[in-house]
């Protein structure tokens, strides 16, 4: 559980256009690192390069290496689909699978991976519910469907989703920028939760919620439109908020940017 | 002049700028229709036109005049303009309309003349041409194992294509499928039918079949299952893949489990439009299945009617008896194919994606 992830030289295009430039940091076991930095600047890109989501997209490719623990990700004979297994992830838009109830939402990644017993179903249905607090809220209707749930329950719905299988790492994509304040803090806390468990990686663009839920936090910048994206700073989210080592971060902080 | 001013009411001359202007009341276009319609009767019955079609262009005319010249009048050019709009449309949906419902009204008032149980149960083996009786039995069951298997053939071949232009395509490969799908989706029915007459039965020198007409009604199928399967694939959200493929799902299995049930309800619709079109066709039943009096279940093995067949063929004979056979026939035709679209309708709506808490 919770792996250490160890990126060197990476960088990713899409087709011609690189969107990465050379991009090395390290991602400790069981803490939130946070990414901030302007739109455009590759957080999204990076991320989903971390499971190798990446190359889904038409075009997409990558050079460099990223280690979860001993493992190159981008080895010769990396399957991606076991690497999906083992690094979970959560979009900025909830995506409930709409012709299933919230208990096969869970179940889903179980199910399809065929990787399960039958009777420890309802158990880990359960338990990534309880764990992702929407037990309570949902517990007498799991066989309703999924896309019934307001906003916030269904991002949570994700979350109970991306760790039933029990990945190593969590990667969130602005988990929280389609919600409003209250579920917002709830996700917060249970980001605050999981990370007993899982490494986590957020993608924010809110600054304060960098700083309530990150003990690391990634700067990135690009330098003009159509310039690929670079890791600026990457330090102690109480030093990247008080005295960053880089005169673009405070500039970026502060917002005395551009 | 204050005086003259004040005593004016207010209302009937609203103060520059104001936000309300003076409406028509809501009854105005029922009114008009009404209006236009009787003068459409009455002017085509002072002109002595017999055809009810120029006394419907009248009372047409007259609507889209009538409303344009009130509303400009009373509520002003803008007015006008969107209400003329609006009645171009009732007319046109009317106009697409009328249509329909003569053929249906034509239909059923003819074909339930000898519309029964009887009809329904028995062929037309030992039955003069002249002679009423005998029924459409043969030809149903020819349509439903011809269509049955046609289905069989496209819908699979279809759905698969259209699943690899959607997910998987993407290079020259998919732009050729493509190019070539819409070049069979012109492909008029007796070229279809020729072409298993020359490869099927000329060059490899099978007889007659239900199952010949099947092939080229499979053909004339596949391009429509392609292009319908193809656009409900599109309008799956990429985030439902890209949320599966991040569950560690494998790309098959997210399209099986993920993508074809989100879509399944509009596959379904287009299956079974795609089956609808071919349910009527003529061309090549004639050519390949040729027709028969008799009641033959077995599709792989000799002549073999269908119902666009008998009706061709009834009408052909042009007895009494037999051109009510055909509208009877046609009749059936009608009702099989409303009642295929009811079920697939059902289908749809029974596993289209849910919303309800």
């Amino acid at each position: 559980m919770a792996k250490r992830i160890d990126v060197s030289g990476l960088s990713a295009y899409y087709g011609a256009h690189k969107a990465i430039d050379d991009i090395s940091m390290t991602v400790e076991p069981r803490s939130v690192t946070a990414f901030i930095g302007p739109s455009g600047c590759g957080k999204s890109t990076f991320l989903r390069t971390l499971n190798r989501m990446h190359e889904v997209t038409p075009g997409g490719r990558v050079e460099g290496k990223v280690m979860l623990d001993d493992e190159n990700l981008y080895g010769t004979n990396v399957d991606p689909v076991a690497v999906r297994r083992t690094v979970g992830m959560v979009f900025q838009r909830p995506n409930p699978f709409p012709t299933m109830s919230i208990f096969d939402n869970v179940a889903a990644g179980l199910r399809l991976n065929g990787s399960y017993k039958k009777s420890q179903l309802s158990d880990i249905v359960e338990r990534s519910l309880k764990g992702a607090n929407l037990w309570n809220e949902v517990k007498d209707r799991l066989n309703k469907p999924g896309s019934g749930l307001s906003g916030g329950q269904q991002q949570r719905l994700c979350i109970a989703r991306a760790i039933a299988v029990e990945p190593d790492v969590l990667l969130m994509d602005e988990p929280c920028s389609a919600l409003d304040p209250i579920s917002t803090l709830a996700i917060e806390d249970l980001i605050g939760e999981l990370k007993e468990r899982f490494t986590i990686v957020i993608v924010t663009h809110n600054m304060q919620q960098a700083a309530r839920v990150s003990d690391r936090t990634a700067f990135f910048n690009l330098a003009a439109v159509g310039q690929p994206g670079k890791l600026i700073e990457l330090d102690d989210t109480e030093r990247i908020f008080s005295n960053p080592s880089v005169q673009a971060t405070e500039d970026y902080i502060s917002g005395r940017f551009g | 002049m204050s005086h003259a001013i004040q005593d004016r009411p207010v209302s009937v001359a609203p103060r520059r700028g104001s936000l309300s202007h003076a409406r028509l009341p809501r009854w105005t276009p029922a009114a008009i229709a009404a209006g236009s319609v009787a003068g459409g009767i009455g002017i085509g019955l002072a002109a002595g036109w017999h055809s009810k079609v120029q006394w419907g262009l009248i009372a047409a005319l007259l609507f889209v005049l009538v409303t344009f010249a009130v509303t400009t009048k009373v509520e002003g050019s803008r007015q006008a303009k969107d209400r003329v709009a609006t009645s171009l449309i009732w007319v046109s949906f009317v106009l697409a309309v009328v249509p329909l419902l003569s053929l249906a009204w034509v239909t059923i008032s003819k074909g339930m003349d000898v519309l029964d149980g009887y009809f329904l149960t028995h062929s037309m083996n030992g039955v003069l041409d002249a002679e009423a009786g005998g029924g459409v039995y043969h030809a149903l069951l020819g349509t439903i194992e011809q269509v049955g298997i046609a289905t069989l053939i496209a819908a699979p071949i279809g759905l698969l294509t259209a699943v690899y232009l959607v997910e998987y395509g993407g290079g020259k490969l998919a732009q050729a499928v493509t190019f070539f799908v819409d070049v069979m989706t012109g492909i008029p029915s007796i070229v279809a039918g020729l072409f298993i007459l020359a490869t099927w039965n000329l060059m490899l020198g099978f007889g007659p079949s239900g199952f010949a007409g099947a092939m080229a009604l499979a053909i004339l199928m596949m391009p429509v299952v392609v292009r319908s399967t193809e656009e409900m694939l599109k309008l799956v959200p990429n985030e439902l893949r890209e949320a599966s493929l991040a569950l560690g799902i494998p790309k098959w299995r997210t399209i099986l489990k993920v993508v074809l049930p989100t879509a399944i309800g509009g596959i379904t619709t287009g299956v079974m439009l795609a089956v609808a079109r071919i349910t009527g066709e003529t061309a090549p039943v004639l050519l390949l299945v040729f027709g028969t009096k008799l009641i033959n279940p077995n599709p792989f093995e000799g002549a073999q009617s269908s119902l666009p067949l008998y009706v061709y063929e009834q009408y052909a004979v042009g007895t009494d008896a037999a051109v009510a056979r055909a509208w009877a026939a046609a009749l059936v035709l009608i009702a099989f194919v409303m009642i295929l679209n009811l079920v697939a309708r059902g289908i749809a709506r029974w596993k289209a994606p849910k919303t309800s808490r």
